[in-house]
């Protein structure tokens, strides 16, 4: 018997011969990608384009500026954002709460059967239209509101932020309407809108919490909030801040019941419970309609600032929320 | 705690043979099921003493303390001095972290309460408003364009606002569902560097705050082009709002499908497109629909780009390329900056047709969200049986409103909950 050598391995080259019905496929879906893609980039590049324009113009003035004359090239977001970043803060403060006391009793508290339509409600609340918000706040909280304002500023009006211009706080007859229209009523408003989007989410990942390590604090003798500060709220962490940045952003960015809600002014306006403020997306709102074309670019640089910010924001949260124990869960 | 060492412990254990008399005298009873969250009484008095005592003490401030008013400052005042008496009535019988269990137990529960008792109440204020217009057949049957501010409810509606928001979404989904789907496709199906670009900028699109959408397309289409306002360019404003928003919910229900099925489907010989149209469109064909519902829910509630991109008319008018078209978010926009009350009521009414149309979407997509391949084929089989007489019949009627629970439920946690970290899919396709 002779020893017969083998021929030496060579790797098989692997080719892919596809049908003609691969090809189709694959050459659609491309060109869906790129329609999608151009339609996408379109829209960052018009905006950008457009806004350089006004920005050419402004400088760097226009992130210092308060007025909004663009006409008269004295154009500037100052103001606009300082209330945009105002109501934000005072929905993401009035929200999180909410939404972290709503997250727990849906996963940790309520009753099962309670639990499954408990989420549905919540779901649904997230779909409800932001115009339907602005209806409430504008004809129920702005009348009911007002005794909650004018007690805090009197009781904190030595704390600029809750202070109030105006008006005599000890005086019980003084009109109320100095503290309606107020970034505080805004935000109270946006607030609740963006609850069940924030809650929605936190929900989602407490419920991921592991049950070993559930079961195992319970059966080290914790009581249940003991079991959920040092199981779930650590585990759920990286959620709850995802969560709220995106909630974030979805507030900085409402329109149409900030709209409905404020009183626009174009200075800078710290007070929150005083009536006046103003918000970019509602600053588009009001203008378009009576801008030039250099207005309209003005308009566009405001709104691309915007956008950057809750870009940035957006991305933020879904690192937090990718590099969590958790999990990409959003 | 005390009362459970108080109680004789049984001794029942495997290996333990008792004498019969012992056993006659005290039979072994059954192991009792631990109540994990049962309420003892000693809970329900101090709640309820709590509670007694936090009333009689906000009363007694109110009248007789404080210049305090209103039901706001009550209810305030009241919660407080509660979680004080709470707290002071579980710690004089229980220790720190039990005391610290229960504020949080009644916290939880107050933060719940709150937010689903306040967002009720949205959606209730704005029905019981409306309610004055929404029994009129006519509200639904006609347009503003005969009706003045001064007119009844017994005159004028909005069917155009209701037939405008039915044709831009239409137009709108025309536009997202052939381009969202495709793209969705794209991007799992051709994984390549271009396609994780694709996704990063979708993703960033998602961020776009409504009214710069509708900024756009006013820039673009409107004041470039030359375009009148009408409802085709408010379409093209949903659409710019939608489009990611779709591509990124069906992304994820792609990404859902499981890798084996694909695997088994090549492996069969199946080429990429039979793959697409034979498993991967249909094991995913419900979730798809649910994205597509719950975008179209998000575009026919949005008011900022059409505000901006539609133009507002009280007439009614089908045409989308010609003329202002009014939707229904725009509608009660423009009716309540009235001052008359009738309009008020219209616009309440209105935000109750929306309101109900968004619920409508929301529970179609919930009854098709809870289908799958495996469930049409049970109930298929289950149709088969049903010739088999009544008791086949009322067996499937329990079973499937059992399943259809359980269904629901499982569904719902599959399609939030993230992929499953199958096998690195970039690499070959």
């Amino acid at each position: 018997m002779t020893l017969q050598t083998a021929p030496p391995d060579v790797a098989r080259r692997l080719t892919t011969v596809r049908g003609t019905a691969d090809i189709a496929f694959r050459s659609v879906a491309r060109a869906g990608g790129i329609i999608v893609l151009a339609i996408m980039l379109l829209v960052g590049v018009f905006l950008a384009f457009r806004a350089s324009q006004a920005l050419g113009v402004a400088g760097f003035s226009f992130f210092t500026e308060q007025a909004w004359e663009p006409d008269a090239g004295k154009f500037g977001i100052a103001a606009v954002l300082v209330g945009t970043l105002l109501i934000a803060a005072v929905a993401i403060v009035l929200a999180v709460p909410l939404a972290t006391g709503t997250a727990l009793y849906i996963t940790e508290y309520a009753p099962r059967g309670l639990q499954r339509f408990l989420i549905g409600i919540v779901d649904l609340m997230a779909a409800i239209p932001s115009v339907v918000y602005g209806l409430w706040g504008f004809f129920f909280l702005q009348g009911t509101i007002t005794p909650v304002s004018r007690w805090i500023s009197q009781t904190f009006g030595w704390i600029p932020l809750f202070s109030v211009d105006g008006v005599d706080p000890n005086d019980p007859l003084a009109s109320p309407t100095v503290y309606t229209s107020s970034t505080f009523i805004a935000g109270i408003v946006v607030g609740l809108m963006i609850t069940p989007i924030i809650t929605s989410i936190m929900r989602e990942v407490f419920s991921q919490a592991p049950l070993g390590e559930r079961e195992g604090a319970l059966a080290l003798g914790s009581t249940r909030w003991g079991m959920i500060r040092s199981v779930v709220l650590p585990f759920g962490k990286g959620g709850m801040i995802g969560g709220t940045m995106l909630g974030l952003g979805r507030a900085l960015g409402e329109t149409i019941a900030v709209y409905m809600i404020i009183s626009p002014i174009f200075v800078i306006q710290p007070h929150i419970l005083q009536a006046g403020t103003s918000s970019v997306s509602s600053l588009i709102a009001l203008r378009y309609g009576e801008a030039t074309p250099f207005g309209t670019s003005a308009l566009m640089a405001a709104g691309l600032t915007l956008f950057v910010m809750t870009l940035i924001i957006n991305f933020a949260a879904s690192a937090i929320v990718s590099r969590s124990r958790s999990g990409a869960s959003s | 705690m005390t009362d459970l060492l108080e109680r004789p412990v049984q001794v029942t254990g495997g290996g333990t043979t008792l004498p019969r008399a012992v056993l006659e005298a005290n039979p072994p009873k059954r192991p009792e099921v631990r109540r994990s969250n049962g309420m003892r009484i000693s809970d329900l008095l101090s709640f309820v003493g709590a509670a007694v005592a936090s009333l009689s003490a906000t009363i007694v401030v109110f009248t007789q303390l404080a210049p305090l008013s209103g039901p706001i400052a009550f209810a305030a005042l009241f919660y407080v001095i509660f979680m004080l008496f709470y707290a002071l009535l579980v710690a004089a019988d229980e220790s720190a972290p039990v005391v610290r269990d229960r504020i949080v137990l009644v916290a939880v529960h107050t933060l719940a309460l709150t937010v689903f008792a306040t967002l009720v109440f949205v959606v209730g204020f704005s029905v019981i408003r409306g309610a004055e217009a929404l029994p009129f057949f006519n509200f639904y049957t006609q347009d503003m364009s005969l009706a003045g501010p001064l007119d009844p409810l017994s005159s004028g509606g909005i069917l155009h606002a209701i037939a405008g928001s039915l044709i831009q979404i239409a137009i709108a989904l025309v536009i997202t569902v052939p381009l969202g789907l495709t793209t969705a496709l794209f991007l799992n199906e051709i994984p390549s560097p271009f396609a994780r670009f694709v996704r990063t900028i979708v993703e960033a699109m998602t961020a776009l705050p409504s009214i710069v959408a509708g900024l756009f397309i006013y820039a673009s289409f409107i004041l470039l082009f030359g375009f009148d306002k009408s409802g085709f360019a408010a379409s093209l404003a949903i659409s710019v709002m939608m489009l990611p928003i779709m591509i990124r919910s069906a992304d994820v229900v792609l990404r859902l499908v499981p890798s084996t099925l694909k695997e088994a489907s090549i492996g069969l010989g199946g080429g990429q497109w039979q793959t697409v149209w034979r498993v991967i469109l249909p094991t995913s064909r419900s979730g798809l629909v649910t994205a597509i519902i719950l975008a179209t829910a998000r575009g026919i509630g949005e008011t900022s780009p059409v505000l901006l991109t539609s133009g507002f008319t009280a007439g009614l008018n089908v045409d989308p390329f010609h003329g202002p078209m009014v939707s229904l978010p725009l509608a009660i926009f423009e009716f309540v900056k009235s001052p008359e009350p009738t309009m008020i009521a219209r616009g309440f009414g209105t935000a109750a047709v929306l309101m109900f149309i968004v619920l409508l979407l929301f529970v179609i997509a919930r009854i098709i969200g809870g289908q799958t391949i495996a469930k049409r084929e049970r109930r298929a089989d289950r149709f088969r049986a049903i010739g088999s007489g009544f008791r086949s019949l009322a067996r499937w009627t329990t079973d499937a409103a059992a399943s259809a629970l359980h269904f629901f439920h499982s569904r719902i946690t599959r399609m939030r909950r993230p992929a499953t970290p199958g096998p690195e899919k970039d690499g070959t396709p």
